[in-house]
């Protein structure tokens, strides 16, 4: 209630400075561009299925398929219908928001591992038809011969086609506007009404709030954020395959949830952050990477039960 | 016309009857008890009033309207709001943050993406109003889930009030609690029934509250309706000393 508080300011500073400084030094602590901007992308992921997981309480197996959808969409779209990264994106996101919005009201009314069941027998649907038909989507192969194209405003053209930098600032100008959606939609009296139902959905019925259309509502939002991070997972790779949809894809989001904290705004991030490098540092080295990466993901859930940022957790005031 | 009409109203369970065939008139601006032994169906009785439960038969008329089919969240937005027996309140949260969300929700902006500047400060006030009127600002910082069991009670009817409810149905508000919690629950309960007027129906266990509180007691054994009547009228009644009061009252 007393207005601006600096303090409170401090960790959005910190992110947005190692953000936007990232091309600076990214390549002098071993990394390179293309590794800095998988992170904002499965930051971005991670984020979007924090919406829902972590601030309105339910839990998705399944957002890879939005993820996916999203990927597909503007492969498919750039490939087959017009070499244009934006119409791309645009048709991406909205084919996941879509599919999202139907698939929606067929399961807010179930909870639980149940509604976590549930999803991920959406998203192998989705993983099986991008899988078996190999004449459109490219099958196990995945789908090739396209890439991101540069994009015309008319005054001017952002060429992010070859310099990784510019295509690491586009990548990010994307991720700060999804990410101030989201944080202006968790300080809303809407987004208050997600964190009741996380915090006692029975209270939160009684309170005269119709929680399905509320946890629906949350489900869109998440997916459709979701599926825009597919778009630039694609545009990075020049390449989707149908792994982007499998259920393990949607297991790692909610390990970088969990990793980094779900109680936390940038909790996913930072659980992104610490996946993607893992990941590219282990599986360089061994290939058995995977165990490694689930080794420290134990590690950390014993000694972060609340995640990497949960330790950050604000102090209740006498 | 009552304000609150139930008519023969009955629950079963299979072959369990849980509440069989109880009628109750409450007048607007009226506090009515409900009490009754363990086992009597009490809290089965206001799960059909507020709709968590399906009647087997019977009506619920709220000012003479068929509440038939009407959805509890429906119910709340009619202006019926409910405190649980086990408290249910947001934990996780402050206490202020437990009372805001209400205040939005009766404000209309559950679904806006902001609150209009317009408005800020007179949501504010009636925070702030909530939290004195329920002794909660002193707390006001506090986690829910970290108070004590009269505060956590305190907190959760200022959030059915802030709902501007019409009816608010207590389901025992004082289980569990000390004496010196039970008298301030009391105290509020009492408080908010005379300066607002608000018709109120509890279920409650302490004898002592019952009598200080309620206009007029309804008592229920094994699922049927026993007795109704003045706190006077019930302490003479023979049956109800029977059946409930065991002849020590």
């Amino acid at each position: 209630m007393s207005g601006f508080d600096l303090r409170k300011q401090v960790p959005n500073v910190v992110v947005w400075l190692l953000l936007l400084t990232m091309p600076l030094w990214m390549n002098a602590v071993g990394g390179y561009t293309q590794l800095g901007t998988q992170v904002v992308v499965m930051g971005l992921a991670a984020m979007s299925l924090n919406f829902l997981l972590g601030y309105t309480g339910v839990l998705s197996f399944g957002h890879a398929a939005y993820f996916g959808l999203g990927a597909y969409g503007v492969g498919m779209t750039i490939r087959y219908l017009v070499p244009s990264t934006g119409i791309g994106m645009l048709v991406g996101t909205g084919v996941g928001a879509l599919a999202a919005a139907i698939i929606g009201p067929m399961i807010v009314r179930l909870r639980g591992v149940y509604f976590a069941m549930v999803t991920i027998a959406f998203a192998q649907v989705f993983y099986f038809v991008a899988f078996r038909w190999n004449h459109v989507t490219g099958g196990d192969d995945g789908l090739t011969n396209w890439t991101r194209e540069p994009i015309n405003f008319g005054f001017a053209t952002l060429h992010i086609e070859q310099d990784p930098v510019t295509f690491y600032y586009f990548v990010l100008a994307i991720f700060a506007v999804a990410v101030a959606v989201m944080a202006l939609l968790l300080q809303s009296p809407f987004g208050r009404t997600l964190i009741a139902i996380r915090e006692n959905e029975r209270r939160t019925r009684f309170l005269g709030i119709n929680v399905n259309f509320h946890i629906w509502a949350s489900w869109l939002i998440s997916c459709t954020f979701m599926a825009l991070s597919g778009t630039l997972y694609a545009l990075l790779n020049n390449f989707v395959d149908p792994r982007a949809l499998y259920w393990t894809q949607s297991g790692v989001f909610v390990i970088m949830c969990v990793l980094g904290g779900m109680r936390s705004f940038w909790g996913p991030l930072v659980g992104a952050a610490i996946y993607v490098v893992l990941q590219d540092y282990l599986s360089s080295a061994t290939p058995n990477w995977m165990s490694f990466i689930g080794l420290v993901f134990v590690v950390a859930v014993l000694f972060f039960p609340r995640g990497v940022l949960g330790i950050f957790r604000r102090k209740s005031v006498e | 016309m009552s304000f609150l009409r139930i008519e023969n109203v009955a629950k079963h369970f299979g072959s369990l009857i849980a509440v069989d065939g109880v009628s109750m008139s409450v007048e607007k601006g009226e506090c009515r008890a409900v009490i009754g032994p363990n086992g009597a169906g009490k809290t089965t009785f206001f799960n059909l009033i507020t709709g968590m439960l399906d009647l087997t038969s019977g009506r619920v008329l709220l000012e003479d309207q068929d509440l038939a089919g009407i959805k509890p969240a429906e119910r709340v937005r009619m202006g019926m709001a409910r405190t649980f027996q086990i408290t249910e309140i947001f934990p996780d949260l402050t206490v202020r943050e437990n009372i805001r969300i209400p205040v939005e929700i009766a404000a209309g902006l559950h679904l806006a993406p902001r609150v209009p500047t317009a408005r800020r400060a007179e949501l504010r006030a009636r925070i702030d109003q909530l939290m004195e009127e329920g002794g909660l600002t002193r707390i006001a910082g506090r986690y829910a889930g970290e108070l004590s069991h009269g505060d956590q009670r305190a907190c959760e009817i200022m959030m059915a009030l802030a709902l501007n409810p019409r009816l608010l149905l207590l389901d025992e508000p004082t289980a569990g609690m000390g004496d010196d919690e039970t008298h301030a629950i009391a105290r509020l309960i009492r408080r908010i029934h005379r300066d607002q007027a608000l018709t109120i129906v509890l279920i409650e266990h302490d004898m002592r509250v019952v009598f200080n509180l309620a206009d007029k007691i309804t008592v229920l054994a094994e699922g049927r309706p026993l007795a109704e009547g003045t706190p006077a009228e019930i302490t003479a009644n023979e049956k109800v000393q029977a059946a409930y009061l065991g002849g020590a009252a």
